[in-house]
């Protein structure tokens, strides 16, 4: 088994993986920090290194429209795209999962107009939680590397058959150069194997009806349906999880528990900024304090047992949003999290803060404040701000 | 390529079947039928959003025989864009496929508004695709509001003939003349009135290596206002008053025109028997309107004759 360790940029990396899935079409469109993903995959077409029908369409609409079209006939479809690009899709993000297609999208996280900012957050993302594709995120370019090639054997799995969404943070991860290990072609395309679709356009002798009307007398069931199908997914994450750890070192799960044992306080996190958390967790170790991190890998479906699980021993949980749900209690992380704590006995306190929106900066100093304010909260048994700010000029 | 009979057709297997609830009369039903039945090879189609859409895929019930996607309204291009890309991936990954014919399919919604972008893509990337616009003139899916390709003074839903403003103002757009311009190896012009210029159309864009482009004027019945049995009657009169030119262009530069009407008929012998159609008759005003669809219709008709080396 070959492995090799090598300096890469995220969205180098990321163009590498969907290489090595040997997808059967990609269509996407340009937008940054999404755009060098479409530049080297298409390098790699005019290269003679895949067998890929590269389709360089005229929007993102048409990107996610040619992906249905394409996943419906049996072959593995592809695409990525940022912020806005990601809201152009959105119609089509619903019909590709309801459709039960398997496609593999890399959604390299920017915020969203108006005012245009081509920088991180997560609210293209969080706009898209309830579209029925399956969300997971990266905190670096190895875990993005990473999560594009499970994520081929996550959507196409048979008891799955959901467009999976794989999330990196649009420069910090997308343009910095990581030193990282990157399997060889053999392995990867043996790992994720080809698509063999059961229903398919291109099955001739079995003409298929797709996206017919559906009315008030059986929308419902469909839907009800749909909504089953997520149970399994889970499960299939880390079952793939368990089988890519076996072939790399590298296992994954649905979240990551990092120096929770007895913790007092924990930061719920994801993306990139889980990797500055470490470090400030570490720090707060060393010098004897009862804090860790949850790092959460997959947004949808939330895995909330998982999660309650983790934080029902603690006293503070601080649940970092990078984006924002104007007019909710908190960000979508957040109030995902506080119902996820709901069916406890003993439940922790909770507080939300919102960070890093537009791509602004999030450093250790941010995160030592933010563990301030809760073990304030700790000590004095209550949270007086449920929701704050760190990093913003009020 | 041997030409049809329509004993030949009658002997081919239905891909559309009887029992869609398209209504008695519809041009879309007639052309579609027709269409598919002209096809030697195996098709693959993609519907937008519309009549045909809804009319024909109540679930549990299909009325399709071949294989077929509905995706959303503005990108049945794109969608059968990525169809014909699988088609070539998985060719080249071993897998055996015969010829087949791909077809995006909208009305005139889909094609000449919402969709022009996805269909323009397409086209410029040259996918081997027949597209075929629907045209009736409005979006009757919804209940006949105007759209770019409903002819000035129509009333529609939203362009309804008031007091102030008899119909709609505008003058529609020439959309087969904007998909000449792609250059694509075959665009063409029908109606459902010569079931040869539609079959034969339909084959020669089936056989083009690369995308065709096929703009059929498909009378509504309730739309237009007229009666179920004037569907192909009123298509007659759309070509002889030269409203709707049949005509062919290749490579964007042969253009050639399919029928030369013996005598060019005044546009009212089409616009009457349309009752979307009847406040212009009963003012000046409308009268006005009437004179400019005319102009409109004989500039464009000289400069089609001109283009089809019959000026």
């Amino acid at each position: 088994m070959g492995r090799k360790v090598m300096a890469l940029e995220g969205n180098q990396a990321v163009a590498l993986a969907m290489k090595q899935c040997k997808p059967d079409v990609v269509a996407a469109y340009p937008i940054t920090p999404q755009t060098e993903v479409v530049q080297y995959f298409s390098q790699y077409v005019h290269n003679g290194e895949v067998h890929t029908e590269f389709i360089a369409v005229e929007s993102e609409h048409s990107a996610m429209s040619a992906c249905v079209g394409a996943a419906a006939s049996g072959a593995r479809a592809m695409t990525a795209t940022s912020s806005q690009g990601l809201a152009l899709m959105w119609e089509i993000l619903y019909i590709a999962a309801a459709l039960r297609l398997p496609i593999v999208m890399a959604l390299v996280n920017r915020s969203l107009s108006a005012n245009i900012n081509i920088h991180c957050d997560h609210s293209d993302a969080m706009g898209a939680r309830d579209t029925g594709w399956i969300q997971l995120f990266s905190e670096n370019a190895q875990e993005a590397y990473d999560n594009m090639i499970q994520a081929v054997r996550i959507a196409e799995h048979p008891e799955v058959l959901l467009p999976v969404m794989v999330n990196y943070d649009g420069f910090i991860i997308s343009h910095s150069v990581e030193t990282m290990e990157v399997l060889d072609d053999e392995d990867v395309a043996k790992f994720v194997g080809e698509r063999e679709a059961d229903i398919s356009l291109l099955d001739l002798e079995h003409p298929v009806t797709m996206g017919p009307l559906d009315f008030t007398d059986f929308y419902f069931e469909h839907k009800r349906q749909q909504l089953e199908a997520y149970k399994a997914v889970p499960k299939v994450i880390e079952e793939v999880g368990r089988q890519y750890g076996e072939l790399t070192g590298r296992e994954y799960g649905l979240l990551e528990a990092y120096r929770m044992d007895d913790a007092e306080v924990a930061l719920v996190v994801m993306g990139s900024a889980a990797g500055t958390a470490k470090v400030a967790v570490d720090e707060r170790r060393d010098s004897g304090e009862g804090v860790g991190l949850v790092k959460v890998r997959v947004f949808r479906p939330f895995p909330a047992k998982q999660l309650s699980d983790l934080l029902g021993k603690v006293k503070v949980a601080v649940v970092l949003d990078r984006a924002t749900s104007p007019g909710a209690e908190g960000g979508p992380l957040y109030t995902e999290v506080r119902s996820a704590l709901y069916d406890l006995d003993s439940r922790p306190l909770t507080m939300n803060v919102i960070y890093g929106l537009g791509g602004r900066d999030i450093s250790l100093e941010h995160f030592h404040q933010i563990m301030d304010w809760a073990f304030d909260a700790a000590r004095k048994g209550e949270v007086r701000e449920p929701l704050r700010f760190a990093g913003v000029r009020e | 390529m041997a030409a049809l009979t329509l004993k030949d057709l009658i002997k081919r297997e239905e891909r559309i079947t009887p029992g869609h609830r398209l209504c008695p009369g519809c041009g879309e039903a007639l052309f579609i039928r027709q269409a598919l039945l002209a096809v030697d090879e195996p098709v693959v189609m993609a519907v937008a959003t519309g009549c045909l859409e809804v009319s024909t895929t109540i679930f549990p019930f299909t009325a399709w025989r071949i294989p077929w996607i509905h995706c959303a309204f503005e990108n049945a291009a794109s969608t059968i864009a990525g169809v014909e890309a699988a088609y070539n991936a998985l060719q080249r990954r071993g897998k055996e496929l015969p010829r087949i014919v791909f077809m995006g399919v909208a009305g005139d919604g889909g094609t000449y508004d919402i969709g022009l972008q996805a269909l323009s893509g397409a086209m410029e990337r040259g996918h081997r695709m027949i597209f075929i616009c629907l045209n009736n003139e409005a979006y009757s899916n919804t209940g006949y509001q105007r759209s770019s390709a409903t002819p000035i003074g129509a009333h529609t839903t939203t362009s309804p003939a008031g007091k102030a403003i008899p119909g709609k103002p505008q003058h529609r757009k020439n959309l087969t003349f904007i998909m000449a311009a792609h250059e694509i190896p075959y665009v063409a012009q029908t109606t459902v009135w010569r079931w040869r210029d539609v079959v034969e159309k339909v084959r020669k864009a089936a056989q083009v290596d690369g995308p065709s482009f096929i703009n059929v004027l498909c009378p509504c019945v309730p739309g237009w206002g007229i009666n179920s049995d004037e569907t192909v009657e009123i298509s007659r009169l759309a070509v002889e008053t030269c409203v709707w030119p049949l005509f062919e262009v290749e490579e964007g530069t042969k253009w050639t025109l399919n029928y030369r009407p013996k005598e060019k008929l005044p546009v009212e012998e089409w616009l009457k028997p349309q009752r979307r159609f009847a406040h212009l008759f009963k003012d000046e005003k409308g009268r006005e309107v009437i004179r400019a669809l005319q102009e409109r219709v004989d500039k464009e008709w000289e400069f089609l004759l001109r283009l089809c080396g019959e000026g």
